[in-house]
């Protein structure tokens, strides 16, 4: 019990990547066009953290693990019929809008007020997990922000890697520029650890770990606070796609050694 | 009336600014010239008067913050310097480079000061407010922002603004102490990639770009991994390119196959990984909308090579595509560059 942690993952609802996406003009602001009916998943990034997340509390007996998640219910709703068969956890979620749109201090204000007030967690113990820039508004902010609100000032982004110590310390592997890591070392808890991909595959679905998990999932998701995000001055004065479109042109006929000719030429041109 | 402060940081060597850094500084020059705005430029190194004598030309009133420990990028150390330097400016407008260790400290710091944050930002235009550009859902949707909360902290992406070349000299540079609390984390180093050489090269002019199609089976019925891996490298060595690679192709070597041992999570573009800049791009073996679409937003010119004729992501996406088997045309293509060498 020793290195028993309190662990919080915050996890958005994205669109699922495979789907087209198309801005349109809401009475809130920007949004995407059947958004509530798009197939939606956890966060990939976020999804990395809630998978590291638990692999360090099934590691060290005594540890907790909380899911927190803003979106709206019916959507967290159907994401965690999924995510709930993967590993152990308890959800929070707050009812809020989904999307990239909304402004990320916001965001993040109602996080941090949410994880304050969890019962039983102790903010000594705390490490507070999340993906280090998110697929939808990519911004990387919003876990900063909570820890800045919550008080931790060891905060890491980029993390691919944790290794934990006897001592309660650990060392952390954040992505810098180059495709290097900065190697740290953190005397311990309470940190923010905002993940990069990390290095564990998806679990497995596991019905048995779903269904203990849906017992306290819909009674949360039943009880779950609406929350409303201001703005903080924050217009947009445009929101498109991206209308590039190359001519394309289809080579059908060469030979490798023609190919690898132009090709060539086309390397060493400026 | 707007004021501007241009947020920078020493390199490695600590002597010396970041290219991003000084790229934030040609956008802060351009900025207060626009609105006519007075311009500071804040610097956090360990030795700031090596740092700072590429910026007297910049005509900017200089403030930093030095010392040992401000040599290595930490939250504790890097957002105290910020937040001092910032409340000596006191302006209302901070840009800064994104680089790794800005991101990770700028959204607190903007907290503290009761300010806002946007990050990734690409362009800055506005006649007589800020207007910024940037992209949501991963590079696929474009939008244009603006605030009117002040302080307002604005993160720039890498390679969308020259970088700064004034003439070098002694600057005057006010310093400013900051008291630090005792700090709880050690930064120990730098690792690279285990697997081997170095592939990621955010300053190489080409972008590789390899895809699953590499481990498949080929004509004779057999996989040639090992092939493939020294074509890639050999490939990389003979251009200086950086390498990208689709998510399907890492996660293969993550799941433990023996498959192309130099990759990692961290050489990944698209929706999960990165969307580097480069101004050529040339993708090997991919049949996905990741690297085509997403990955590919800020390569100027693109080509691939696949053996698909209908790939519906390289229609409209690419240059040229060459319909053809990547194995005899690397092969070629790395001969050639290697004879042009000698």
């Amino acid at each position: 019990m020793a290195n028993a942690m309190h662990i919080v993952v915050c996890a958005g609802i994205v669109p699922d990547p495979l789907q087209t996406l198309e801005p349109i003009t809401t009475p809130t602001g920007p949004g995407l066009k059947n958004e509530m009916v798009l197939p939606a998943v956890l966060d990939p990034w976020a999804a990395s953290a809630l998978y590291e997340a638990a692999a360090l509390a099934a590691k060290n007996p005594g540890s907790k693990l909380w899911l927190v998640s803003l979106g709206p219910k019916a959507k967290l709703q159907q994401v965690m019929m999924t995510v709930a068969q993967k590993v152990a956890f308890e959800l929070v979620p707050i009812d809020g809008p989904i999307g990239g749109f909304p402004d990320a201090h916001s965001t993040a204000a109602v996080l941090a007020e949410t994880i304050a007030s969890l019962p039983g967690l102790n903010r000594d113990k705390l490490l507070l997990f999340g993906g280090w820039e998110s697929a939808t508004r990519g911004a990387g902010v919003t876990l900063q922000l909570v820890g800045e609100r919550l008080g931790i000032t060891d905060q890491f982004q980029g993390v691919d890697q944790i290794d934990l110590r006897d001592d309660g310390s650990f060392e952390v592997l954040e992505r810098v520029e180059g495709g290097k890591h900065q190697v740290s070392i953190c005397a311990g808890t309470p940190a923010v650890l905002g993940w990069a991909t990390g290095n564990l595959a998806e679990p497995r679905n596991n019905p048995q770990v779903g269904m203990a998990n849906m017992r306290t999932i819909m009674p949360a998701l039943a009880k779950a606070k609406a929350a409303k995000l201001d703005a903080n001055g924050l217009s947009y004065l445009s929101v498109s796609l991206p209308k590039q479109q190359r001519t394309t042109r289809v080579v059908k006929d060469m030979t490798p050694d023609q190919i690898a000719a132009e090709l060539a030429e086309w390397i060493g041109a400026e | 009336m707007e004021s501007i402060l241009v947020l920078t940081h020493a390199d490695e060597t600590g002597s010396a600014l970041t290219k991003a850094s000084l790229e934030a500084v040609t956008a802060g020059i351009d900025l207060a010239t626009r609105l006519s705005a007075p311009l500071t430029i804040g610097i956090i190194a360990a030795d700031t008067a090596a740092s700072a004598s590429s910026l007297p030309s910049s005509g900017a009133r200089l403030l930093a913050v030095s010392g040992e420990a401000f040599a290595q990028a930490r939250y504790a150390t890097d957002a105290d310097a910020a937040e001092a330097i910032q409340r000596a400016a006191s302006t209302t407008i901070i840009l800064a480079p994104g680089s790794s260790r800005f991101t990770r400290i700028m959204a607190g710091v903007a907290h503290r000061l009761g300010g806002f944050v946007d990050t990734h930002i690409t362009a800055l235009g506005g006649t007589e407010t800020v207007e910024a550009s940037r992209w949501f859902y991963r590079q696929r949707i474009e939008a244009v922002l603006s605030r009117s909360a002040r302080p307002w902290f604005l993160l720039l992406d890498a390679s969308t603004h020259a970088a700064f070349a004034g003439e070098s000299g002694a600057a005057q540079v006010e310093n400013i102490s900051v008291e630090l609390p005792a700090l709880r984390t050690t930064v120990s180093g730098f690792r690279a990639p285990t697997q081997g050489a170095q592939t990621i090269r955010p300053d190489a002019k080409l972008l590789f770009v390899a895809g699953a199609g590499w481990t498949k089976k080929q004509p004779d019925g057999q996989v040639h991994v090992a092939e493939a891996g020294e074509l890639i490298l050999g490939f990389l060595h003979a251009t200086n390119a950086s390498l990208g690679s689709s998510k399907s192709l890492v996660d293969q070597g993550g799941e433990g196959n023996s498959v192309l041992p130099f990759l990692t999570h961290l050489n990944q573009i698209g929706q999960t990984g990165a969307t580097p800049r480069h101004a050529k791009g040339l993708s090997t073996c991919c049949h996905g909308e990741e690297p085509h679409v997403v990955g590919w937003r800020f390569i100027g010119s693109r080509r691939a090579i696949s053996l698909d004729p209908n790939c519906g992501w390289t229609r409209g996406k690419a240059d040229v595509v060459y319909v053809a088997d990547a194995f005899p045309v690397m092969a070629k293509l790395n001969a050639l560059l290697e004879a042009a060498k000698t």
